[in-house]
């Protein structure tokens, strides 16, 4: 679009101060974890590697991030498919409720985590389930359903029902239809909203923290518990500044997988 | 409509969900009386270090030795608070925990812990004296648990900026403060009581015997002591952490402390000192209770038992920073660091006895002067209002 | 398009699967039935059915020695909720903050959302995507501690660089929370950007519009949707933040703070006030019901 020079600069320049403010806490944590003092305080001064080398033999950061990613993949999974499935019958049906429905699944994720967490531990306490890593997947997928339902419900509507029709035209059943023309049709939207949820899972605290059970550390749990204890912290900002560096991978790898920058925000709707 | 059917399908699930719920009341419980078979496994709500596996750091491990040695495969939850810590007792899923005062009295009323056969915790006869049948670890004459370690709330102050050295608490609860915005208090209702511990010499008028066990009068003045202290405070601390950060920092000059706290900020911070106001200060005696569900209780007893020996007492206490119930612990530390047990007073009863150790209020008053004491329901209530 | 263009369609199964096809194909109720009552089950259930359990909790008391719960009726924790005045004070300072943040958030995601998705080269474009996107997936505790070193004052990163902080307190929270969840705002205003034709803008430039009329006329209606579906989260995560607030905040109580010190030793208060952040976000989404905001969370 032609927008002045002026206007260009104008955003250019402001992107580049909000990003500035974006990574400036990034740079510090990175900074920290270089910290001669075992206090996170500023600024850093003998520069030291030892943490970095701390941090490769420590048991309960490596069991956390097993956990995490145990928990985040169980998670993704159960939202997608509840979600997909929440999307199909919005789509296709008019129903009684069928407005409510959308209401339901937003409100896990626009209610505070805090009364979602506390909900979900009163109400695992008092029916006598044991807290685990199946109560924290159970959580966490409740509130990642709404990101795969809307990444769904998007690509549904842009789909043609053209080409669900030939396939029942050809001959394919309901079970073929989804699997050889309406599945590989989702599939970026199925991965991108899978991406979302499995992040969202992996760094959430809050609900965590109500549905963990004994001895059960999750990533960010482990970074919570290791922050309040004095001697850990510099080993704290060794494992975030890894998981930061790391981070991206998922982050190229659904831009590369689904091919079009958008795809990963939810864009292609 | 449609939303009333929702929740009316909604509320019958949980109604469903509530009733399977077992009610927790009934103090019935008696202590075990002699040691059976030890279970496979161990739940364990602890403070944060005081059940070291080795994963937070490889030198500090006496969870593995005990598991190989009781064949109990230990599960441990670390708690942030002692409201925390009596949740978790709550919900039965636990066998133990280490429990402060501001808890411990709480979990002997609510049933929640089972009295203790000390005959089964031999290290028990070693433990020191002035830690036994506590108003916090014991009740109607029976044993509620095994003391674990102590340590008192001292005053730390930066004296760059403090520069005559307080003797008084006096000095926190100035709302004139000079130090405005960099006065630090400890964030918990059980810090009621350093203010009226203050009040104890300050308004002797007010007739304060037991910090723990205050009238309503007593109790409105320590509130509104804290709500004038709210004004000069810079940032309230629960997890030490944030009090070390602060200190060290600078962010904060003044305020209540722990020994651990003092010797990690003063290694950041050269200028930080502590002292033991006139006053006297409160205080914290960690107890191992058995919980009245205790699927393992065998287990629970070796712990006990194992987690008081002058070894791993040794270990607790060095990591954690605190005074050791067991002084035999400190001839093994002594090994590795000779002033260890002089600095925390480990075996000096008569600082320990002056003490105010941290204890639950309730309406029947702890110091037998009454039932008209204010319970900790209103204390909890009132830390809310004077944070504003 | 995929590849599933050139595949061609096996011939046709039989058995179980193609009966059960064939028998869904005449009953579209029951295809409805075998596609939501999983979802609205798990969500009634779990969802539903656990904020009842907690809710449950408010008309119940705690005993007065902080022993355990008082399972008779009464509404006790309400009455305590509106006569203490501390209970408004922090509700209404959190909903302040609330719109605080959310505010500075809208203000700082419009340039770099529109300049990323209209202004930005395609290959800028997928790069500053990616650089959006890589602090949504850094610990929101470790960045809220790094603030804690950052707004430190004296002495923080802050103070150092530029000679001033806020030092902790209200006004170091807000800035601490708005960029917390800022990542949750750009995303959304950048999808709405991205869906906005470029032949809108350009046409509106066409008629001789200027930038500024543009982006007041054109861009901004048709992103508001995005914009309050950022807004929710900004929302609902300030209304439950209880971290950010004990490590930056000072001495500042939030919502989040009471409810999460009083689960632990009072449930029945702690659900009791943990009923407004609820009444706050429901009305909020009723309210934005019609904008279809909801579908871009």
């Amino acid at each position: 679009m032609n927008a002045t020079r002026a206007v260009r600069w104008f955003f250019r320049s402001t992107s580049a101060l909000v990003l500035a403010f974006m990574y400036a806490p990034l740079f510090v944590v990175i900074a920290l974890s270089f910290n001669g003092s075992s206090a996170l305080t500023w600024p850093p001064r003998d520069l030291t590697l030892k943490w970095w080398g701390k941090a490769i033999h420590n048991e309960g950061a490596r069991d956390a991030l097993m956990n995490s990613l145990k928990v985040a993949a169980g998670a993704t999974v159960v939202a997608l498919v509840l979600g997909s499935m929440a999307s199909m019958a919005v789509h296709r049906f008019r129903f009684f409720g069928r407005d409510t429905v959308s209401l339901l699944i937003v409100l896990p994720i626009a209610l505070p985590g805090i009364v979602t967490g506390i909900a979900l531990n009163a109400a695992f306490t008092s029916a006598g389930i044991e807290f685990g890593l199946l109560t924290l997947i159970i959580a966490h997928a409740t509130f990642c359903i709404v990101v795969m339902y809307n990444n769904t419900l998007a690509r549904l509507r842009r789909l043609s029902p053209n080409l669900e029709e030939a396939s029942a035209d050809l001959g394919g059943d309901a079970f073929q239809t989804f699997r050889y023309v309406t599945f590989p049709l989702m599939r970026s939207a199925l991965l991108a909203g899978g991406l979302l949820a499995f992040g969202l899972s992996f760094d959430e605290i809050v609900v965590t923290t109500f549905t963990a059970s004994p001895g059960l550390e999750t990533l960010p749990l482990w970074i919570f518990n290791n922050l309040s204890r004095g001697d850990q912290q510099p080993i704290v900002t060794v494992v975030a500044s890894t998981v930061m560096l790391l981070s991206v991978i998922p982050v190229w790898l659904a831009q590369r997988l689904t091919g079009e920058p958008g795809a990963v925000t939810g864009g292609t709707r | 409509m449609k939303t009333a059917r929702l929740a009316a399908l909604a509320a019958s699930v949980a109604l469903v969900l509530a009733a399977c719920g077992s009610d927790s009341s009934g103090s019935g419980a008696t202590a075990l009386d002699k040691l059976g078979t030890a279970e496979k496994q161990l739940n364990l709500v602890v403070w944060a270090g005081y059940a070291e596996d080795g994963s937070t750091d490889p030198a500090y491990d006496w969870v593995q030795p005990f598991e190989k040695e009781t064949g109990c495969d230990v599960q441990a939850k670390t708690a942030a608070t002692s409201d925390e810590m009596f949740s978790l007792m709550q919900t039965g899923q636990y066998d133990g925990v280490s429990a402060s005062g501001d808890a411990s009295v709480r979990l002997i009323d609510a049933g929640l812990v089972a009295p203790v056969n000390t005959a089964l915790v031999p290290n028990y006869a070693d433990l020191s004296t002035f830690l036994k049948d506590q108003p916090y670890n014991s009740s109607g004459g029976k044993n509620y648990g095994i003391p674990h370690g102590w340590g008192a709330n001292y005053l730390m102050y930066n004296s760059k900026e403090v520069t005559t050295a307080p003797d008084s608490w006096g000095a926190v609860f100035d709302p004139a403060s000079p130090f405005k915005g960099k006065v630090t208090a400890y964030d918990a209702p059980i810090y009621i009581a350093d203010a009226a511990l203050y009040l104890m010499s300050a308004k002797p008028e007010l007739g304060i015997k037991d910090p723990y066990s205050l009238t309503q009068v007593q109790f409105d003045a320590a509130v509104a002591l804290l709500k004038d202290q709210h004004g000069v405070i810079g940032e309230y601390w629960n997890d030490y952490t944030k009090s070390l950060s602060a200190f060290s920092q600078g962010t904060t000059v003044i305020g209540t402390t722990w020994q651990i706290i003092y010797n990690l900020a003063v290694a950041e911070n050269p200028d930080l000192k502590t002292v033991l106001p006139k006053e006297g200060s409160t205080g914290w005696s960690d107890t191992w209770m058995i919980s009245s569900k205790a699927a393992n209780p065998n287990c629970m007893y070796l712990w006990m038992n194992y987690i008081t020996s002058a070894d791993a007492q040794a270990q607790v206490a060095t990591y954690f920073g605190e005074a050791p119930a067991n002084p035999k612990a400190c001839d093994v530390i002594a090994a590795s660091d000779a002033t260890f047990c002089d600095t925390f007073k480990a075996t000096d009863s008569a600082f320990a006895e002056a003490i105010h150790f941290w204890a639950t209020p309730r309406t029947k008053c702890l110091d037998g002067s009454g039932d008209a004491c204010v319970p900790f329901s209103e204390w909890i209530k009132a830390w809310t209002e004077i944070k504003g | 398009m995929s590849t599933s263009t050139h595949t061609v369609l096996p011939a046709p199964s039989h058995g179980a699967g193609r009966r059960l096809s064939r028998w869904l194909h005449t009953k579209p109720r029951a295809r409805l039935v075998a596609l939501i009552g999983a979802p609205a089950a798990w969500l009634l259930v779990m969802y539903i059915g656990s904020l009842v359990a907690l809710f449950l909790n408010s008309v119940y008391r705690l005993k007065e020695d902080g022993s355990g719960i008082d399972k008779t009726f009464s509404l006790d924790n309400y009455h305590e909720l509106f006569t203490t005045q501390v209970y408004r004070d922090v509700a209404l300072r959190t909903i302040g903050i609330a719109v605080a943040v959310t505010v500075i958030d809208i203000v700082l995601a419009l340039p770099i959302a529109f300049f990323i998705a209209k202004i930005a080269s395609p290959r800028w474009r997928t790069i500053l995507v990616a650089a959006v996107l890589v602090p949504l997936w850094a610990s929101y505790l470790v960045k809220a501690f790094a603030w804690r070193a950052m707004v430190a004052s004296p002495g923080g990163v802050l103070d150092t660089t530029f000679g001033f902080s806020p030092g902790y307190g209200v006004t170091a929270l807000i800035v601490v929370l708005a960029y917390l969840w800022l990542p949750f705002m750009v995303v959304p205003v950048y999808a709405g950007l991205e869906r906005l034709p470029n032949s809108l803008l350009e046409a509106s430039s066409d008629l001789g519009a200027t930038f500024a009329h543009t982006f007041r006329r054109v861009v901004l209606p048709v992103i508001v949707p995005s914009l309050v579906a950022g807004s929710v989260f900004t929302f609902s995560l300030t209304l439950g933040d209880y971290i950010a607030v004990s490590l930056v905040g000072g001495s500042t109580q939030m919502i989040g703070s009471i409810v999460y010190q009083n689960h632990a030793s009072n449930l029945p208060l702690a659900a009791a006030y943990a009923l407004v952040p609820v009444v706050v976000m429901v009305l909020y989404l009723l309210g934005i019901r019609r904008t279809g905001a909801l579908e871009q969370l």
